[in-house]
């Protein structure tokens, strides 16, 4: 029978695998902005999982909102990766260092 | 059993995607096994029957997100070759920071000698209402006591929308020939001056 630890199994691994996924691209930021999604995603499988066998709608209340962000951050963050493709001509964020920061 | 094989089915699917999602060579395959990342993750929450979440998955992640990615994939001209060549360097490092970090949640959820995993018991209010749909509950649930928080969500998506536009939109120029709006001209605009009342002949027609 499938239980809440399978969902937090698969969440985690899920979750692991986005983190490593902004390691493993460091310079290609459209790759980082799609391993924040499947953060997000991870997210959302653990919110609705314990929303499901809690018997409390809560979770999946919350998991829209975090939808939300998320669709909110990919139009955002893609916004400014085409302005900056415009001024700069390439995307490497390793060479991204025009503030000074 | 049908539950657990289909269970077992979209979880394999979406750990391999999303293993592949960030090991794809091409950033057009990233988005695409990201897409079927997606759709198995709304597989998952279908089985818990949380359809509505699930639909709402395919919908925006897979109609507005993904497609919005793609765009932004295709519509750039990159070396992307260029851009994968710190891969071999970053693994180690990438991958021990993985380690850790997956040791530290197994750590946390399993608790060692903690026993089974005991879930608390649900607030009254929030429950699922009987005989109804998931859809159902959830509408009644967000119109109801999560109003404030369905609104804020709105007015973070409106201010998404207007700073990606605002980012994007490059500098009008007045000589393009396209027409300009005149903002003051429009406001200062008055009914008397914009409508004019007239009584023609019968057969006549207006003069404008």
């Amino acid at each position: 029978m499938i239980g809440i630890e399978h969902y937090i199994v698969v969440s985690s691994i899920l979750f692991v695998l986005g983190v490593l996924g902004i390691f493993l691209n460091r310079k290609n930021v459209i790759v980082i902005l799609m391993a924040i999604e499947l953060i997000l995603l991870s997210v959302n499988i653990n919110f609705v999982a314990f929303s499901a066998f809690l018997n409390d709608l809560v979770g999946q209340v919350f998991a829209m909102l975090v939808l939300t962000v998320a669709a909110g951050e990919a139009a955002i963050g893609l916004a400014i990766l085409v302005i900056y493709y415009r001024s700069r001509g390439t995307i490497a964020v390793d060479d991204a260092n025009r503030m000074k920061g | 059993m049908i539950q657990a094989f289909a269970f077992y089915l979209f979880a394999a699917l979406v750990l391999a995607s999303g293993a592949f999602t960030i090991l794809a060579r091409n950033p057009v395959h990233s988005v695409l096994w990201l897409i079927l990342a997606f759709f198995n993750a709304a597989g998952l929450m279908v089985i818990v029957g949380a359809e509505f979440i699930a639909m709402l998955l395919v919908i925006v992640y897979v109609g507005a997100v993904a497609v919005l990615f793609l765009f932004v994939v295709m519509m750039l001209d990159i070396d992307f070759a260029e851009l994968r060549s710190g891969l071999v360097r970053y693994f180690p490092l990438g991958l021990a920071i993985a380690v850790v970090l997956a040791a530290e949640l197994v750590l946390g959820v399993g608790a060692y000698r903690a026993g089974a995993l005991e879930l608390g018991t649900p607030a009254a209010e929030t429950a699922p209402l009987v005989g109804e749909a998931n859809i159902v509950s959830i509408g009644a649930l967000l119109y109801g006591r999560y109003l404030f928080l369905f609104e804020s969500a709105g007015i973070i998506l409106l201010v998404a929308m207007i700073g990606a536009i605002v980012l994007t939109q490059r500098e009008a120029r007045a000589d393009a020939g396209r027409s300009q709006q005149n903002i003051s001209r429009q406001v200062s605009r008055r009914p008397e001056e914009a409508t004019v009342n007239t009584r023609p002949e019968v057969g006549q027609g207006v003069q404008l």
